[in-house]
């Protein structure tokens, strides 16, 4: 065998300084996101998933109750909006288009 | 025998299934307008939908492609594809999973090799963004295991994990053409690329030299030491940096969470 075998030694060692190295740069995923209802301006919404899914894009009113958006975690419920409006974690039935 | 006003029996739909994708076929039996007539142009609007909304079903999911081949080209392949492979299931968002393959097979594009990769790629991504959802394992999880135990360990992969190895550059043709990425493609280059859904955005990264191999491995349920030395052997000498690898994988969220204790391995 032309490379040098892994022995345990080598791979608790590999381990621990990719563990380390994690914890000092950026934890992963430090920037949790969450769906956010009715804080996206108008053709602004989210959501493009292939086939079956073409809603990004597609809200036509501002702040469309129905439609979501990807904000950072916990900023959704607390953001601030034009006429007291709030964003929500499940849909809203405000501002929905008229049909 | 009960008949079901609603549902025509099985001699009407074995002729009207197969004019569905075949223009050249005859209106089939009984399809008829309000006046009890045949109605021909009624019938070939409707097919043309059928082909004409899987097409655009195709072009949703691979949009690397459609930029690729331009639109006319691809939604004239598309067709193609779509009346020789029509939907075998009613989920739509799962209709073109096999489109690689066809694309492997179309011999006008077989000089653009790397067309299959990229749409495999593209598959990937759908299928992470459609996986189910489970916690991922951190860091702290695996600082957790006792060293003497890691050599041994198995992990799992969590449900969105996928991987492409591809003797093409096939995150940089992704990332340009789906992402508006400006880097350059080098058409010789290899490249390995890691798929990941850790929250609710699907991730697409390069892998290390050798990466992919350990994932294979530890997904095929080696443990870390069997697929390290997988790994380490299937690139050149000192290519294989496992810790990078191994920081990289975590930082993706590619293995699911899982509790240290349990393992079998663990607490020995």
């Amino acid at each position: 065998m032309k490379t040098k075998s892994m022995t345990a030694a080598i791979v608790a060692g590999a381990v621990v300084s990719a563990v380390t190295s994690l914890s000092v740069t950026a934890p992963a995923n430090a920037q949790a996101k969450e769906k956010c209802y009715g804080v996206s301006l108008k053709g602004k919404n989210d959501c493009k998933a292939g086939a079956g899914t073409t809603c990004a894009g597609t809200s036509t009113v501002d702040y469309q109750g129905n439609a979501w958006t990807l904000v950072p975690a916990g900023t959704c419920v607390t953001m601030e909006l034009p006429d007291g409006r709030k964003g929500s974690l499940t849909e809203l039935d405000r501002d929905l288009p008229k049909s | 025998m009960r008949s079901d006003p609603g549902r025509p029996d099985c001699s009407v739909l074995a002729a009207f299934a197969p004019a569905l994708l075949d223009s050249a076929l005859e209106v089939p039996q009984g399809v008829v307008g309000p006046d009890g007539q045949p109605a021909p142009k009624r019938f070939n609007v409707y097919r043309n939908n059928v082909v004409v909304s899987l097409v655009e079903a195709v072009m949703d999911s691979y949009p690397a492609i459609v930029k690729l081949l331009g639109e006319d080209y691809f939604k004239a392949a598309a067709r193609l594809f779509v009346t020789q492979q029509p939907p075998q299931s009613p989920v739509l968002i799962w209709y073109g999973a096999d489109f690689a393959g066809f694309l492997e097979n179309f011999p006008p594009l077989e000089a653009y090799g790397y067309l299959p990769d990229v749409a495999r790629l593209e598959w990937a991504w759908l299928e992470a963004y459609h996986a189910a959802d489970a916690k991922i394992l951190k860091p702290e999880h695996l600082a957790a295991v006792p060293e003497d135990q890691l050599a041994d360990l198995t992990v799992t992969l969590h449900p969105a994990c996928r991987w492409i190895r591809s003797d093409w550059p096939v995150f940089s043709l992704l990332s340009v053409n789906r992402f508006d990425g400006d880097e350059g493609v080098d058409l010789n280059e290899g490249q390995d690329v890691l798929v990941t859904r850790p929250d609710l955005d699907v991730e697409v990264r390069l892998m290390r030299p050798g990466c992919a191999v350990l994932l294979e491995g530890l997904a095929e349920g080696l443990s870390l030491v069997q697929a390290a030395e997988r790994a380490a052997g299937s690139v050149p000498e000192h290519a294989f940096q496992f810790d990078k690898c191994l920081a990289d994988l975590l930082t993706a969220g590619a293995f699911a969470e899982f509790d240290v204790l349990s393992r079998p391995e663990a607490g020995k």
